[in-house]
């Protein structure tokens, strides 16, 4: 706090109240604070009203909002078929993080935590697929799973098959979006981890293991409960990513087909955005927003109280 | 660091499992991205009879005819452009923000700083309709800020939050001396919290960047006209343009993908570290 000895004593009466450096801190609150403010309600907080606003009209963009339908734009939404498929989806991709992408993460952490010749360069490689645009990685793949000059085309015809058409098809479409999914991400929750067990007490489980605990009791007992707070972030992580997932769907289905592959994202950006049925589009966005805040709050209530 | 030497046991029955368990998924992670690389070096036909091996026929000419055209390097400043605009903006806000945060009190300070950090909630996407009207509104559609700006917006949460972390860490004696030799606020600022901040400003510019340099969904909504496109979306029409010559898409996501590549590998401590920032609380 500000020091007693001031150099108020030449600045008006109410200087003295305030403290020194009033004038100066004023200067700083007046310059320093307001850009990132304006920005930050302009472009983020307004827009969300403003879905509110928009979400009760039937508005195709131009001029003002004037045809008032009240709730009827969540109604139609609540009543579209893949919306629930969209939302399903994203309940796969979840499903798939933790039952897939965060065990995988986690082993290949606890091989590569511990520095041996190649350790780096196998983490920097399997971080590699996070930096990738999503856009590039979605069109990499789309090559993967072209029926006819791809990848798993080629390992079909060797095997005499006749190739598959994966993202063609409603069946396989959804799954192979998925292994894109663990493709991209798991080495940013490899990294997580990796980050946690570097900064884990070593003496904790050294201890464990002069104790007689062999070497997997040591993980499940000792390692293992001190990375829960890193399994509670990357469980968040992987929620809220799924919620965002837009790009990588683009490029390999664009939803489809029938809707099959459709997250919430590119299902509001096919129904809403690409149309310019800005009430149907903005009842979507803010049915997606009170998603993300219900789920932000009550995860970080119940899970992450201690952070 | 770790000092894993203490747990390497001599001849440990689990190596050769974590060997090929750990090739196992360097090949699932690398074979995609080399048949990449490959593919844009074959011919049409050969992709189709031989979409794994090295070429049979090297043919340079996908990679130069991308190269030689003026449509690569458009896209490429293009995103080059608005990444960069984006960075700019991005720390020279947040870190003015982060500094009133972290020195000075005032009444509201905390409500205004979870304020901000409700950025961190929700996707930019929930919002993205009512932003183009806005952005449309303000005249800024189909042009550079349009996307810039809003991508500010959305980057200004976290950037805040680790700013803000780092500059709190700075002693606050030297704040207090020099305010008591008469330097400003702003001074201080300008002339010892950012050179001494240089390591975070690097993390939060490095995660700011990628992310503006990968987006797709902003500028799409934003922008109109084919030659303000950044590269992601330049690459989703020439995929529309060349459906299915795979040879040559192939070769042009290689060469868009490059420059990440290659900033992946000059600044990895700082992308590593800002990508999993956040992450681990200091």
């Amino acid at each position: 706090m500000p020091s007693p000895v001031g150099v108020a004593g030449e600045a008006a009466p109410q200087a003295a109240v305030r403290g020194p450096n009033w004038d100066n801190r004023f200067t700083v609150l007046i310059l320093f604070l307001p850009p990132a403010l304006l920005l930050f309600t302009l472009f983020v907080v307004l827009p969300i009203g403003e879905a509110a606003w928009y979400s009760g009209f039937n508005w195709n963009g131009f001029g003002r909002p004037t045809h008032w339908i009240g709730f009827d734009n969540y109604r139609f939404v609540l009543e579209t078929r893949a919306f629930w498929l969209a939302l399903r989806n994203n309940g796969l991709i979840i499903v798939v993080s933790l039952a897939v992408q965060l065990p995988l993460a986690l082993t290949l952490a606890l091989m590569l935590a511990d520095k041996f010749r190649g350790a780096v360069a196998l983490r920097m490689l399997f971080f590699m697929p996070y930096i990738l645009a999503e856009i590039a990685t979605g069109l990499i793949f789309s090559f993967v799973y072209d029926g006819d000059y791809g990848l798993v085309a080629s390992i079909w015809r060797t095997f005499g098959a006749e190739p598959p058409h994966l993202l063609a098809s409603t069946d396989t479409a959804m799954l192979a979006v998925l292994i894109v999914i663990v493709w991209k991400y798991f080495g940013f929750h490899m990294m997580l981890f990796i980050a946690a067990l570097q900064s884990l007490d070593k003496s904790l489980v050294e201890a464990a293991r002069i104790d007689g605990a062999t070497r997997s009791q040591a993980l499940r007992h000792v390692v293992i409960p001190l990375l829960y707070p890193t399994i509670r972030l990357s469980v968040f992580f992987a929620v809220v990513g799924s919620l965002q997932l837009f790009d990588l769907v683009m490029p390999l289905t664009r939803g489809g087909p029938a809707d099959s592959s459709n997250t919430m994202v590119s299902f509001l950006y096919n129904n809403g955005i690409s149309r310019m049925r800005v009430g149907y589009g903005s009842a979507i966005g803010v049915i997606l927003f009170a998603i993300c805040v219900i789920f932000a709050f009550t995860y970080k209530r119940w899970f992450m109280r201690d952070e | 660091m770790s000092n894993a030497e203490t747990t390497s046991a001599p001849l440990d029955p689990a190596v050769p499992f974590k060997a090929v368990f750990l090739a196992i998924v360097a090949i699932f992670v690398l074979v995609p991205l080399l048949a990449t690389l490959l593919g844009g070096f074959k011919s049409l036909g050969e992709l189709r009879v031989n979409p794994f091996g090295l070429p049979q026929h090297w043919e340079w000419r996908n990679y130069a005819d991308i190269l030689f055209s003026g449509r690569y390097w458009q896209l490429l400043r293009n995103s080059l452009i608005i990444s960069t605009l984006t960075v700019t903006l991005t720390l020279i806000v947040a870190s003015m923000a982060a500094f009133t945060f972290a020195h000075i009190r005032f009444f509201g300070s905390s409500m205004l700083l979870s304020y901000l950090t409700l950025g961190l909630l929700f996707p930019a996407a929930t919002a993205v309709l009512p932003l183009f009207i806005k952005v449309r509104d303000l005249g800024l559609l189909d042009t550079y800020f349009g996307v810039a700006l809003p991508q500010v917006a959305f980057s200004l949460a976290m950037s805040v939050l680790l700013l803000r972390r780092f500059f709190k860490d700075i002693p606050h004696e030297l704040l207090e001396a020099a305010l008591v030799d008469g330097c400003s606020y702003i001074k201080f600022f300008r002339y010892v919290t950012l050179p001494l901040s240089r390591p975070i400003l690097a993390t939060v510019g490095t995660i700011t960047f990628v992310n503006s340099w990968n987006a797709y969904l902003l500028p799409l909504v934003m922008l109109n006209t084919d030659a303000l496109y950044p590269w992601p979306l330049g690459i989703m029409v020439y995929q529309g343009e060349y459906s299915s010559e795979w040879h040559l898409i192939l070769a042009f996501i290689t060469l868009t993908i490059l420059p990440t590549i290659i900033l992946f590998l000059l600044a990895q401590k700082h992308i590593v570290a800002g990508l999993t920032a956040g992450a681990v609380k200091g």
